[in-house]
């Protein structure tokens, strides 16, 4: 597809929390970070494919609130010494605007 | 472009590891040429003494055959010794003639032994021990004559001599000083070995000093200074080793004693580099082969061009190589002024051990009949780690040390590798060795990051700092007792609680800032502590942070394995009604619940709800929340008590359902589980709860920190009291008393553990007006709790956390 799809605006998504866009083949987690940082991962932990929208956000990672795994959010990396990565999908904020690219 | 030309003089064990090194770094670099005087390729000389006593063979020590080097495209020379070096042609020039030239030359010539100027010494069967001929010629001498002697009570000379006893020769060790190896040992250990080897049927004779070898052609006998006169038909001169600078020294390289070389390994001209025995470096040359190793590995680093190595000297250590003689020494035995000894010596027994301290460091170190810590004392010595808190035992060994804070019992050295430590997370002991050797791994954290074993329920944590200390060995650290609250700081959960009472700190912020925490928003492990700090702390002041709950907590639900959540709504002490179980049944219809179940906390759990229903099913179910997710007040059990129970003393379920009434919405450093029993028999087991309460003819019993899970606990006797009220009022103050100073996630059995059962007592129950001021101080701090359901499902709070954002069709994965 490869299109920029409007969200919501910025402050729909709290503060080192996620909001979630739900879909027929996998959910997306939207995450925002203290400073205003957005990013979309796919919402599957790479561990036992646990929700990382319902995780705590800290600095640039997510903990899965599942068994605790640390996800990076910039790369979808699961944090060393754990192996794993999620799909990250392209995410810009615009006048106060979320847009992602899917 | 042509390739650059290294030419190497000496085919010996350290000229040979480092050109074995170059390859690896730099394979293809140059085009190698090598000149051995010898006829045999690369051996392992230090095992010359087991082919003389027959332990090893010729073959079995070649460490580089004729193969190897033409597999890497090495030209070798063998039984061609260099005569010149031409540093204006860069040449050399073999004693045959024959010349090469050379962009680089390494010169690896090693030593050669030190023969006594004495008359005699050109006799037939006067030899060093040095090379494989020399081990042949003693082999020949001991099939056909009977006195052997060997000049030298050092490392070689005790090795040739027990050789040469297993050839079936008569032998005697001479030797100038007053005990064997004065340069690795002390006398008490230098008498020691000499015992051993003379039980062995070695003869020695101390303080004496050769005059003349005679013999007409061949060696007869020896003459010492003294007059006195031993046959001897081999003599071996063991007496020491000198580099073989010679060649060196005759194109002009500055050589003292050995051949002087940098940190690099380079001579006096940079393009010739010197290797091994035959170097001088910092003043030293080595004659032992770790230092050799290392020298190799930095000379083949600057010769890749890499440039990044340097060697700045070895610290050694010396293994007699006897068999049945256990000996060790290390660095500087006598340790000179203000040197202290630790020395353990037991005659009877043949144990000798001196370990030489400076400054709490260990700088030397001798162990003879006993020798398993030698590695260890040689680590400790390399690294100059300070000893002090280890030196009580010290000289008990590592493994005495490795036991300390387990009560004396290692377990985990006798566990067979499969043996499953963490239950949890299913990982065995052969996981965890092996991710500590391959990943380099030295502290509890470590393990559990790596391994999962322990970062669960961490009731096998102590199985893993001992499988941590029996891996390492020295290099473990215990973990500190009070440990830090998470990686993000190095303060501990006793001085975060002390700062935010003190400072009056109110906000995570706050805390990050003053405590100079090292991340910026803090981790998913310390935040909930924090936000727990601070509400317990400041009940009314502080405000709870929904970023800093765990996903149960925010949403007031089990988040399970799929993703959706479970919901238990709170049924005080256990008591429900038919018109509750109609409403349960018809919220489970209505939002077709996957699963009801019976919990343990005699309640019921609806499973399988999405997030986005949560509040709907709240909403029809209006109950309140049974907090079955938090760290916080869970169930109350009871039993039915004297209501109906034929045995039940007392009113328990009126007790229950008041206790749970005063305590919902307690958050806590853990969760609470409190049961109620109407007699001993203790139905509601009350003897694994936080609070136990039984019911007797009398009044009550209290019992706490008793626990059910991970870690089994009986609940302890507290006190015992007369009314409800006095129940009321002690409960209350105990875990107030908990929530004031427990860490977070310690359940009550690990605080009072922690603490003493005898200061909660202390405190609680022999101190009146305290125990009513806790009382009170928890009644205060519950004041403001609301039902967290009814706010989300009646009142509308939080609605956004419970809405999806968007709906797509769908999203490429």
């Amino acid at each position: 597809m490869n299109r920029w799809i409007k969200l919501a605006a910025l402050d729909e998504i709290p503060p080192l929390g996620a909001r979630v866009i739900r879909s027929a083949t996998a959910d997306i987690a939207v995450f925002r970070t203290a400073k205003d940082d957005v990013y979309a991962l796919r919402d599957a932990c790479p561990h036992k494919g646990g929700p990382l929208s319902q995780g705590m956000v800290a600095g640039n990672e997510v903990t899965c609130p599942l068994h605790g795994m640390r996800i990076c959010l910039s790369d979808g990396k699961a944090v060393a010494p754990d192996n794993g990565c999620v799909t990250t999908y392209p995410v810009k904020v615009e006048n106060g605007i979320v847009y992602l690219r899917i | 472009m042509e390739k650059m030309k290294l030419v190497m003089i000496g085919n010996g064990m350290a000229g040979a590891r480092t050109l074995e090194e170059l390859l690896k770094l730099a394979p293809g670099l140059y085009e190698i040429t090598v000149f051995g005087a010898e006829s045999y390729a690369n051996y392992n000389r230090i095992l010359l003494s087991q082919v003389l006593s027959g332990e090893q063979t010729i073959r079995s020590i070649m460490l580089n055959d004729v193969d190897w080097y033409a597999e890497k495209g090495i030209t070798l020379h063998l039984n061609k010794p260099v005569a010149k070096i031409n540093r204006a042609h860069r040449t050399v020039q073999t004693a045959d003639g024959e010349i090469t030239g050379y962009d680089r030359l390494i010169i690896a010539t090693g030593s050669t032994p030190i023969i006594l100027p004495v008359p005699g010494n050109d006799l037939e069967g006067v030899i060093s021990f040095r090379s494989i001929h020399d081990v042949d010629a003693m082999i020949e001498a001991s099939a056909k004559f009977g006195h052997a002697v060997v000049i030298g009570g050092g490392l070689l000379g005790l090795e040739a001599a027990y050789g040469l006893l297993s050839r079936g020769m008569d032998v005697t060790v001479v030797h100038l000083a007053e005990w064997l190896m004065e340069r690795q040992l002390d006398q008490a250990a230098g008498r020691m070995l000499q015992k051993s080897l003379e039980a062995k049927g070695i003869k020695f004779l101390l303080q004496k000093q050769t005059e003349c070898i005679l013999g007409e052609g061949r060696a007869r006998a020896i003459r010492f200074t003294d007059g006195t006169e031993i046959p001897a038909e081999l003599v071996v001169m063991a007496a020491g080793i000198r580099p073989n600078a010679a060649l060196a020294e005759a194109a002009g390289i500055h050589c003292n004693r050995g051949i002087v070389v940098n940190d690099t390994m380079q001579t006096y001209d940079p393009r010739i580099y010197a290797v091994g025995e035959c170097a001088s470096h910092r003043g030293v040359s080595y004659g032992l082969v770790a230092p050799l190793f290392e020298m190799a590995k930095v000379c083949a680093n600057h010769l890749a061009e890499l440039g990044i190595g340097r060697y700045t000297g070895s610290a050694i250590s010396t293994k007699l190589k006897v068999t049945g003689i256990d000996l060790f020494s290390a660095g500087d035995f006598n340790g000179g002024e203000h040197a202290e000894e630790i020395v353990m010596h037991d005659t009877a027994s043949g144990i000798y051990k001196k370990l030489v301290i400076k400054d709490n460091k260990l700088v030397g170190s001798i162990l003879y009949g006993n020798t398993v810590d030698g590695a260890w004392y040689f680590q400790l010595l390399r690294e100059g780690r300070d000893i002090a808190d280890i030196r009580d035992s010290l000289l008990l060994g590592q493994n005495h040390l490795g036991n300390t804070g387990h009560q004396g019992e290692n377990r985990a050295a006798a566990m067979p590798d499969s043996m499953e430590v963490c239950g949890c997370n299913g990982v065995t002991k052969g996981c965890i060795v092996k991710a500590i050797k391959e990943k380099g791994l030295f502290t509890l954290n470590d393990v559990r990051k790596h391994t999962k074993a322990s970062a669960s329920c961490g009731s096998c944590t102590g199985l893993v700092e001992q499988i941590l200390a029996s891996t390492l060995g020295g290099a473990y650290t215990p973990t500190p007792v009070e440990k830090p609250v998470c990686a993000c700081t190095d303060h501990t959960h006793a001085e975060v609680r002390m700062a935010i009472r003190k400072h009056k700190l109110l906000t995570i912020p706050e805390v990050i800032s003053f405590m100079e925490w090292s991340t910026p928003d803090g981790c998913a492990s310390c935040r909930p502590a924090l936000n727990y700090y601070l509400i317990s702390t400041w009940p009314h002041e502080a405000k709870d942070d929904p970023r800093s709950r765990h996903i149960n907590e925010r949403v007031h639900a089990n988040i399970q394995k799929l993703g959706d959540y479970s919901v238990v709504p709170r049924m005080w002490g256990g008591v429900t009604t038919p018109e509750q179980l109609r409403r349960i049944a018809d919220v489970a219809d209505k939002h077709q619940i996957p699963a009801i179940k019976v919990t343990g906390g005699q309640r019921i759990a609806l499973a399988g709800i999405k997030k986005e229903d949560l509040p709907k099913v709240w909403g029809d179910l209006g109950m309140p929340s049974g907090y079955a997710y938090g760290k916080s007040l869970r169930s109350v059990k009871t039993c039915v008590g004297n209501a109906f129970c034929r045995f039940g003393t007392q009113n328990t379920l009126g007790m229950g359902i008041d206790l749970e009434k005063a305590f919902w919405g307690m958050w806590a450093p853990h969760k609470v589980k409190l049961g109620i029993s109407g007699c001993p028999r203790n139905c509601s087991e009350a003897a694994i709860k936080d609070i136990g309460v039984i019911g007797v003819e009398s009044g009550w019993e209290i019992y706490v920190a008793g626990n059910g899970g991970t870690k089994t606990e009986v609940a302890q006797f507290f006190a015992k009291v007369k009314t409800q009220e006095e129940v009321m009022e002690h409960a209350a103050a105990f875990l107030e008393l908990y929530r004031q100073e427990g860490y977070y996630m310690e359940r009550t059995a690990q605080w009072t553990q922690r603490v003493g059962l005898d200061y909660a007592k202390k405190r609680v129950v022999e101190d009146e007006s305290n125990r009513k001021t806790l009382h009170q101080q928890l009644m205060q701090a519950l004041e403001a709790r609301k039902d967290p359901w009814e706010e989300f499902a009646v009142k509308g709070v939080e609605q956004q956390e419970f809405k999806v954002l968007e709906i797509l069709d769908e999203v490429p994965l």
